[in-house]
């Protein structure tokens, strides 16, 4: 079917007479998986001596970490990253309030509260911090409508919503907050298609749809879910190349791969997904010579797009990688070992 | 390219020492920065680290968004000093007009507008400024929320359905605008009204004859008309059977499959149920095999479905 695309104009393909809105992946696109070039890339991340981009993303640090140990303990080399200074700055970036902030003398916020706690269950080290004032710190958020705030300057978005919930579980203290009201926010962010956007009445969109099927199956509210109008929504992200986008008439990008697939491994409909081009795209996202994947094909890698490829490419069924949870994009294996196990729909 | 005069330099921050980065207890490598960043930040940190709230400080802040807009403790930082020196708000509107401007893409930028439209409690600006954000990028996810919020907290309603039409005109596409329409209509008359509904439909119908291969309207056609079921509504079928000449799409056969798959559910007596069956059947079997293949696996899933149905409706009869 590549064969009836005629570009018209900037990623604006001609398919079968109507014009649609993809990418073309060339035949010299990387077609093989190279995880050892990834582990390389991520293991040298930080260290290189023209680090604008590095400095530059200060702001999300802990987040960036938590996207680099992820991939490399999906690809078994989390030996390679250093334990022992990770978990000190993450001692250090604990405030007083209990929430925990993206680097040094940054403030707090929900979203490195997230990251942080995700990291310490990957190392095993949760009680480093001080777990109460993180939980006070999260139930401290929430609104009166079930809402939570991204940080004390109160902006609402059900993607905090995830993030609290997801952080109260990994500590085992998911009683801590209005349950009810949390759900019945989340919900009320359900749109006429099915999907979820980041307030009430925000359009629907596979990064939104993640988190609030992530929260509902920590929750136990899967089931309140249009699985087979959510679904049909979500694999309709497929484009001819095979990549998926993020919402209607957008251009594909890797790390939809896995915010559409996840939510779609999560309602038990992951098998609407065309997977052997949903894996070519993805592996056409490589880089060859620096390691590393880019939003889409030929464009410069960043961690957070690596990862994403990598967690894509085990919910696919990759044997070379560790099975990935698709609630929480951590390893199977450290979720079983903190001893949770979300709902997902069969 | 100016030179810039460092801060380090500047005989009014000399009783300030500078602080570096600090990226932990044992950094891995020394990181190359660049020079005004660096001079720029060390400041910042040491103005934090006073808890320092003065002008200097709030000039400062300006600085350090202009290299990195994305840094929410500078915001932050911004916004406590507003508040404690008393800041000019109107000022402050002009100053995130522009950045937002050159940065629309960021959660920060927008946050930081809706605290001083708050503050100031002011929306009078608002729907000019983001139809000239989404003039520029009419799918702006931060300028939609943005506009959603000043509708609803204002209640600012007048003319959005027009501005709605205006952009579904250059783009019938924009999915953002298609969600548009059903926030406003939902929120002023609803869709309960008949009529409103009807002019709807039509609409609809209107934009697929422009544009057949529309997803946004396909799917909006279907929320609008899911309470009710596809398959009662008045003249639905002939309309859209009429379009399968001229405006054939993937999105028209699947919408027939769902008014199909309604008239089974609803055991309606306007369809002959085996020939609907059928019917149903065919499209999602032209649908898997040579329309949508990439979406096979769905639609032999609603082939199954649909044969359920009919087995569990044939059973209620017995």
């Amino acid at each position: 079917s590549l064969s009836l695309l005629a570009e018209s104009d900037d990623n604006n393909f001609i398919l079968q007479g109507t014009q649609v809105k993809d990418v073309i992946i060339k035949p010299d696109a990387p077609n093989t998986l190279l995880l050892d070039k990834h582990a390389d890339y991520i293991a040298a991340y930080g260290s290189k001596k023209d680090d604008y981009e590095y400095t530059l993303s200060e702001y999300l640090r802990m987040s960036g970490i938590y996207w680099g140990l992820t991939v490399m303990d999906l690809m078994g080399q989390l030996s390679r990253m250093n334990r022992e200074e990770i978990i000190e700055f993450i001692k250090s970036c604990q405030h007083d309030c209990g929430g925990i902030s993206a680097s040094i003398g940054h403030d707090p916020h929900l979203l490195y509260t997230l990251s942080a706690v995700q990291i310490l269950s990957l190392y095993d080290s949760i009680n480093v911090i001080d777990v109460e004032k993180v939980v006070d710190y999260v139930k401290g958020l929430q609104q009166e409508d079930g809402s939570f705030a991204g940080d004390k300057w109160g902006e609402i978005d059900t993607r905090f919503s995830f993030c609290a919930v997801a952080t109260l579980a990994l500590l085992g203290k998911l009683d801590e907050i209005n349950m009810d009201k949390a759900v019945e926010f989340v919900l009320s962010c359900m749109n006429f298609d099915g999907g979820f956007g980041c307030r009430p009445d925000s359009e629907s969109h596979a990064g939104q749809i993640y988190c609030c099927t992530g929260f509902l199956s920590i929750t136990g509210q899967l089931h309140k879910v249009n699985a087979d109008l959510l679904g049909w929504w979500l694999c309709e992200r497929q484009l001819p190349s095979g990549g998926l986008n993020g919402r209607p008439e957008k251009l594909p990008d890797v790390c939809y791969s896995w915010w559409v697939l996840a939510s779609l491994k999560i309602i038990g409909r992951i098998h609407w997904i065309d997977k052997a081009k949903l894996r070519s795209f993805i592996l056409a996202c490589q880089d060859e010579e620096t390691g590393g994947f880019a939003d889409r094909p030929g464009d410069m890698v960043d961690p957070f797009h690596t990862l994403f490829g990598v967690a894509g490419l085990s919910l696919l069924g990759d044997e070379q990688i560790k099975p990935v949870n698709p609630v929480f994009c951590m390893p199977e294996d450290v979720l079983q070992r903190v001893g949770l196990q979300p709902d997902l729909l069969s | 390219m100016c030179l810039f005069f460092y801060f380090r330099d500047r005989k009014e921050w000399a009783d300030l020492e500078p602080v570096p980065q600090d990226d932990g207890p044992n950094p891995v490598v020394k990181i190359a920065y660049s020079e005004k960043f660096t001079d720029v930040f060390d400041m910042f940190r040491a103005l934090l680290k006073n808890d320092e709230k003065s002008e200097r400080a709030f000039a400062l802040t300006a600085e350090a968004i202009e290299l990195n807009a994305a840094n929410y403790t500078v915001w932050h930082y911004r916004r406590v000093l507003l508040q404690a020196l008393d800041k000019d708000l109107r000022e402050e509107m002009k100053y995130i007009t522009a950045i937002i401007e050159d940065q629309p893409k960021n959660y920060q930028v927008w946050h930081h507008r809706r605290m001083v439209v708050e503050w100031l409690n002011d929306p009078s600006e608002e729907l000019q400024f983001v139809a000239e954000i989404l003039s520029q990028d009419a799918k702006n996810y931060h300028a939609w929320q943005h506009r959603q919020w000043v509708m609803q907290e204002y209640k600012l309603w007048d003319g959005e359905l027009e501005y709605v039409e205006e952009l579904l005109e250059e783009d019938v596409r924009n999915n953002s605008a298609w969600n548009q329409r059903h926030f406003v209509i939902s929120h002023t008359s609803g869709y309960s009204d008949s009529a409103i509904l009807e002019r709807e439909v039509q609409y609809t119908l209107k934009q697929i004859k422009k544009a057949p291969h529309n997803e946004s309207a396909w799917n909006y056609l279907n929320g609008i008309l899911q309470d009710g079921g596809l398959s009662s509504y008045p003249g639905l079928l002939e309309q859209v059977t009429e379009l399968q000449d001229t405006c054939s799409s993937p999105y028209l056969t699947a919408f027939l499959v769902d008014l199909y798959e309604d008239a089974l559910e609803t055991n309606s007596s306007s369809y002959d149920q085996q020939e609907t069956l059928n019917k149903a059947l065919e499209l999602c079997k032209l649908l898997a095999e040579e329309k949508d293949t990439i979406r096979r696996e769905y639609w032999n899933y609603v082939s199954r479905s649909l044969q359920n149905t009919e087995y569990i409706t044939d059973m209620l009869q017995v």
